[in-house]
């Protein structure tokens, strides 16, 4: 049932959202084509603008692992991982994802890169990613604006909020892909 | 904070190679990270172009006007003491259907106003009230249905379908989204106020 759902998901919800939002500017008399082209402008400079972000955090985490400093800590965590079926590999994405969204995009572009796009551990990290905010961004943008300095139990929600996305994310995939 | 976690990653990973006697490995791996880097930020262009802009024709498609109204119930049981009718409710409902749609460029405009507004009634000065704690829950545990950037990294990573994580990420979200509710209405008890 869980994979039936999961899968039309996958399968469904980006065709039907294209559409309704096509059919919903035609209906508006939207010049859709120029509104389009608009937006899509944007894709470069966006994509651009990640690359001093990326390559800092890439440098870091690449000799992380191939310095072996990723070994010992993974031979130290895996015995209790492993008892919980968490892969080690997504660990640092767990540690960053909370601090900031272009540093933990190059954790997870490190592990598709190593692990591969289509592994199990590549689609956990993925929904991870994609199922999180970068919590400590959005309290300071939120938070700053409002001119509010004392956030009572905010913080300790947001990071439990994390960390029930990253249990969901490994025991969905588990159960879905594994 | 990040920056700590940055000097930590690199100084420990440059002494691990010192003590295993492999220094050798550190000037190549900087040098062809580095490139990646680049190659990762170009493999995006393609998909993050065409996704911005159907965002656009998302923003202009009515569907934001929409999903406000089917989530007004929603937002009244979630704010139950924020007057009807008030600005915040309004900003609200923008932000969290601009989040569900993935339009994280509108959102953020309309959870700074929401927060504004909220702080007019705020009865506790520079203390969070009820009501931004349980806004802030909302944004900080992610309603977004597509992860537009992850998609596009699965592309240029040479995913089969890089959409194939969509349902697990959905549930995901929304099981977070939900225990954070409620640890929020437990928590605010507790938390004193000053």
């Amino acid at each position: 049932m869980m994979g039936r759902v999961i899968d039309f998901l996958a399968v469904w919800l980006i065709p039907l959202l294209i559409v309704a939002a096509i059919a919903g500017s035609l209906w508006r008399r939207v010049d859709i084509f120029d509104r389009f082209i608009e937006g899509a402008k944007e894709g470069f400079t966006i994509s651009i603008r990640l690359i001093p972000y990326l390559v800092a955090m890439l440098v870091a985490i690449t000799l992380f692992q191939e310095s072996g400093a990723m070994e010992v800590v993974k031979s130290c965590l895996d015995p209790l991982l492993n008892r919980f079926r968490v892969p080690s590999e997504v660990l640092p994405l767990a540690i960053m994802r909370p601090l900031s969204g272009s540093a933990s995009l190059a954790i997870l572009a490190d592990i598709l890169e190593r692990q591969g796009a289509d592994s199990l551990i590549g689609r956990i990290a993925s929904t991870m990613m994609g199922s999180t905010e970068t919590t400590f961004y959005v309290l300071t943008v939120y938070f700053g604006a409002a001119g509010v300095y004392r956030i009572r139990h905010a913080l300790a929600t947001g990071l439990l909020a994390d960390l029930c996305s990253f249990i969901a994310a490994i025991a969905l995939c588990q159960i879905v892909f594994g | 904070m990040i920056g700590y976690l940055w000097a930590a990653l690199i100084c420990i990973s440059v002494l691990t190679a010192a003590l295993r006697g492999d220094m050798a490995v550190i000037t190549p791996g900087i040098f062809s990270a580095a490139e990646s880097g680049v190659k990762v930020a170009f493999g995006l262009i393609g998909t993050m172009t065409f996704w911005l802009g159907i965002m656009k024709l998302i923003e202009s498609s009515g569907m934001m006007e929409l999903l406000n109204k089917l989530l007004r119930p929603l937002a009244r049981l979630i704010f139950p003491r924020l007057p009807a009718g008030h600005p915040a409710m309004n900003a609200i409902l923008m932000n969290l259907s601009a989040n569900v749609l993935g339009l994280g460029n509108a959102a953020t405009p309309f959870g700074i106003k929401a927060m504004e507004e909220m702080q007019k009634i705020n009865p506790l000065g520079e203390t969070a009230s009820d009501e931004m704690c349980t806004f802030l829950v909302i944004n900080t545990s992610s309603i977004t249905l597509i992860p537009t950037t992850v998609m596009a990294l699965r592309a240029a990573a040479g995913a089969a379908n890089p959409a194939d994580i969509l349902g697990a990420t959905i549930i995901a979200t929304f099981s977070s989204t939900t225990v954070a509710l409620c640890a929020d209405r437990l928590l605010r008890k507790k938390v004193k106020r000053k």
